[in-house]
């Protein structure tokens, strides 16, 4: 049991430490992107990674009520995504 | 006890897929030369990515703690919604001719980016690249 559980937080903190990391170079994609589709590609990325971050957060203290944050967080993400795309795409969000 | 260490191991695999495929996206995000080419790679992390630490977490929720039914929502959500911000970030692209340049359509047919509603074609702009496209107020 010790050495299941010793495994599984060694694995947390390297999925930790991977997904921040991409989380920075999402953000050096941001700043680099020569067009607006990337950076518009760029910023849905880096929403679901804080995704994966909220979830493992959740996951390695056991709090209930970050999985809540992260589904929110998901919705705000995927209707920024539109809104931004719609708005390249036609010059206005609601016509 | 078995069934726990086994739950253990499980959410470990599934954490280390997570990681693994979130990296491979984030390194083609960066590597790769071409816009349409860059959309190909996040797709890894919508899916995959998150897909396998939700996992992890419904295992572990599963198992140690009481249900996990946020977790479903999330993937199920995430999943669906995916395509739909992808194939607009694709149609962002084709407008904004950032892509290589697609090729010559027959007579009289256009792509579908170029199909807007009859009040908001600008004179002229249809085979070239449009700046402002709907600047034009619509009544």
């Amino acid at each position: 049991m010790t050495l299941a559980t010793e495994i599984m937080d060694y694995c947390v903190l390297i999925a930790f430490v991977v997904v921040a990391l991409c989380q920075i170079m999402a953000m050096t994609r941001v700043i680099k992107g020569p067009h607006t589709g990337d950076r518009i590609l760029a910023l849905d990325t880096m929403v679901i990674n804080a995704i994966g971050l909220i979830v493992l957060m959740g996951l390695s203290q056991g709090i209930r009520i970050y999985f809540e944050v992260s589904l929110i967080i998901a919705m705000l993400g995927f209707l920024s995504t539109v809104a931004y795309a719609r708005f390249v795409l036609r010059g206005d969000i609601i016509e | 006890m078995t069934y726990e260490i086994v739950a253990l191991y499980a959410v470990s695999f599934c954490l280390i897929v997570g990681a693994v495929f979130t990296l491979v996206g984030a390194i083609g995000l960066l590597k790769f030369n071409d816009s349409m080419t860059r959309l190909h790679a996040p797709t890894k992390v919508g899916t995959i990515g998150v897909g396998a630490l939700l996992l992890a977490s419904i295992i572990y929720n599963g198992v140690f703690l009481d249900g996990a039914i946020q977790e479903m929502l999330i993937m199920g959500f995430l999943f669906v919604t995916a395509p739909i911000s992808a194939h607009f970030i694709a149609k962002v692209n084709l407008l904004r001719r950032n892509c290589d340049t697609p090729p010559v359509l027959p007579e009289g047919e256009l792509w579908a980016t170029d199909t807007v509603p009859e009040r908001d074609i600008i004179v002229g702009s249809q085979s070239t690249p449009v700046e402002k496209p709907g600047s034009q107020p619509a009544e």
